[in-house]
């Protein structure tokens, strides 16, 4: 306990540049990585052991170093980033899409009162159907094209983005807007100079599990039927009787999701260094 | 300016929280609105303010009725109430309008006023209490406001801090001449920043008593004169009866 809180203290002066103590910040943060690392390097190791002693059977569980061969031969004939490609492209557009529905959608609701009673309790009626339960209904409309996946990753990154546009946008503090109105600003100067800074962090803090939504439906989307893809490569090792393949595309999908997330966590991080928090997740 | 408040009374849910409050400020006088906690304070300045506008009665200012907020009046919170996402700088030149470069070389000259130059790249999260509220000082401040509402602007500092601010306050005052109403439950504030003081009392709050302090300026804390004041306002609050 007592070190995670040193540990924030530290970063936030690293954060200042002036800040004291940055050195001892990196340092201490370079220890917590390599805590962090300690078992897992050793369960891989044990891992690929184990496989080398035929442990366990590679038709079921292949070691380390075979899944690696298999990503290194998928990038080797250039098929790799063909997957890659085409799964971050389907998560891009859906991603897209159900985010403008959701801050068009969400701000309205936000800021009217009749909209809220208009639309809320339909989209909360919405959002008790778990989204992948409309799967089979949007095949049905759109076939197994690129239409029905990048609807299905919309409709999952909706939801996140939407509740949170209105609940930042009730949350703005009465008091800011106050001001506002103190210095005279029309309704279109409050949206833009108070509340939509005062409701970003709630849309970015959205837009992030948004983005984990939409990596979940991705997966769903091309489970249902694809013939490229991060998704594709799934069936086809389990059609393919290939564990390594399997494992490969989800270290691929762990890969790629990872870093569009902490892309994401810079954006935030950057746009919202004024906040007052001592720990930022 | 002058202000004219009358016979203001102001209802939430059909209880009543103010009733026919009338008092006057007139050009460049400063009035202390003084009462216990929840007696309608804040109520009868949000009204004069223009924040609130369900109240019965009439503002006059200037002698002209007004029921919205005027571009001429500025509000000190008793919060400093400053736009976490803007740095020092960009809070104080929030109320103006116009190119960046001469809104900062306004900015500039206020954060001087109130003995923050150098600070205008801080964010509000890295101030302290009284440097936040030195912000928002000169953020009403900065659209040369003629009117001036506090309210509480001090309660929230600890005593050394809060009589630098008044003796701020009092300086300000001396170059622009605003008209000032501020309201505050702390008696020697009061007394030593008031050329009036009206006092609040009951629930409905109404107009107890109106004390005029003609004690010159600078005043001395402490003094005696400021004390024979306190006594008049502590019988005149009555506090026996509360
Ligand atoms: N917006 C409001 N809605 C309902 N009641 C309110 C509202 N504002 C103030 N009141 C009530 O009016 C009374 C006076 O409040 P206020 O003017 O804030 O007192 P003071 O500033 O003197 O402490 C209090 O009892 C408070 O609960
Ligand atoms: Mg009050």
């Amino acid at each position: 306990m007592k070190k995670s809180s040193e540990l924030t203290a530290g970063e936030l002066h690293g954060t200042k540049p002036q800040g004291r103590g940055g050195l001892k910040s990196q340092k201490s943060r370079v220890q917590t990585v390599i805590l962090g690392s300690i078992l897992p390097i050793i369960l891989i190791i044990a891992w690929e052991l184990l496989s080398r002693a035929e442990v366990f059977p590679s038709y079921q569980l292949p070691a380390p170093t075979v899944i690696l061969d298999t990503i290194a031969g998928l990038a080797a004939d250039g098929s790799l980033w063909g997957h890659v490609g085409i799964t971050l492209y389907r998560v891009l557009i859906g991603f897209l899409i159900g985010t403008a529905f959701a801050v068009i959608l969400g701000s309205i609701v936000g800021f009217y009162k009749k909209a809220e009673q208009l639309f809320d309790p339909m989209i909360q009626a919405f959002r008790s159907i778990p989204s992948l339960a409309w799967v089979p209904l949007f095949i049905l409309w759109m076939g197994i094209g690129e239409p029905s996946k990048v609807t299905m990753i919309a409709v999952g990154v909706f939801f996140p983005v939407y509740l949170n546009v209105v609940s930042g946008i009730n949350g703005v503090d009465r008091k800011l807007i106050e001001v506002g109105k103190m210095y005279g600003l029309n309704t279109f100067e409050l949206i833009r100079r108070v509340i939509l800074p005062a409701s970003l962090p709630s849309f970015l803090t959205g837009i992030r599990s948004g983005l984990g939504l939409g990596w979940m439906f991705v997966v769903a989307a091309e489970l249902m039927g694809a013939s490229s893809g991060l998704g594709y490569l799934l069936v086809l090792g389990q059609n393919t009787l290939s564990p390594e393949t399997i494992l490969a595309s989800i270290i691929l999908f762990a890969v790629v999701g990872k870093s569009t997330d902490w892309l994401l966590k810079i954006v935030e991080q950057k746009s919202l260094h004024w906040q007052d928090n001592a720990v930022k997740a | 300016m002058s202000l004219n408040i009358n016979n203001i009374s102001r209802s939430f849910n059909g209880k009543e929280v103010v009733k026919n409050v009338s008092f006057e400020a007139d050009p460049g006088e400063i009035v202390g609105l003084l009462g216990t906690s929840g007696c309608g304070k804040s109520t009868v300045l949000r009204a004069i303010s223009g924040l609130d506008t369900g109240y019965r009665g009439e503002v006059e200012i200037n002698g002209k009725a007004s029921r919205k907020v005027e571009a001429s009046t500025g509000f000190i919170f008793q919060e400093p109430r400053l736009m976490p996402w803007l740095n020092v700088m960009e809070n104080v030149t929030f109320g103006l309008k116009g190119k960046k470069e001469s809104k900062d070389e306004i900015g500039r000259k206020y954060l001087r006023d109130v003995g923050l130059a150098g600070s205008e790249h801080l964010y509000p999260k890295e101030l302290s209490g009284g440097m936040a509220q030195r912000v928002a000082i000169a953020r009403a401040l900065i659209t040369s406001p003629e009117v001036l509402l506090l309210d509480e602007p001090f309660s929230a500092l600890d005593a050394f801090t809060k009589m630098q601010l008044q003796d701020l306050l009092l300086e300000i005052w001396e170059e622009y001449r605003t008209t000032i109403v501020l309201v505050t439950h702390d008696i020697e504030e009061a007394t030593y920043l008031c050329d009036k003081i009206v006092i609040l009392k009951d629930r409905p709050g109404r107009v107890g008593q109106e004390i005029i302090l003609d004690e010159p300026r600078p005043r001395r804390r402490g003094s005696n004169a400021l004390a024979n004041y306190k006594t008049d306002i502590l019988n005149s609050l009555d506090l026996s009866r509360v």
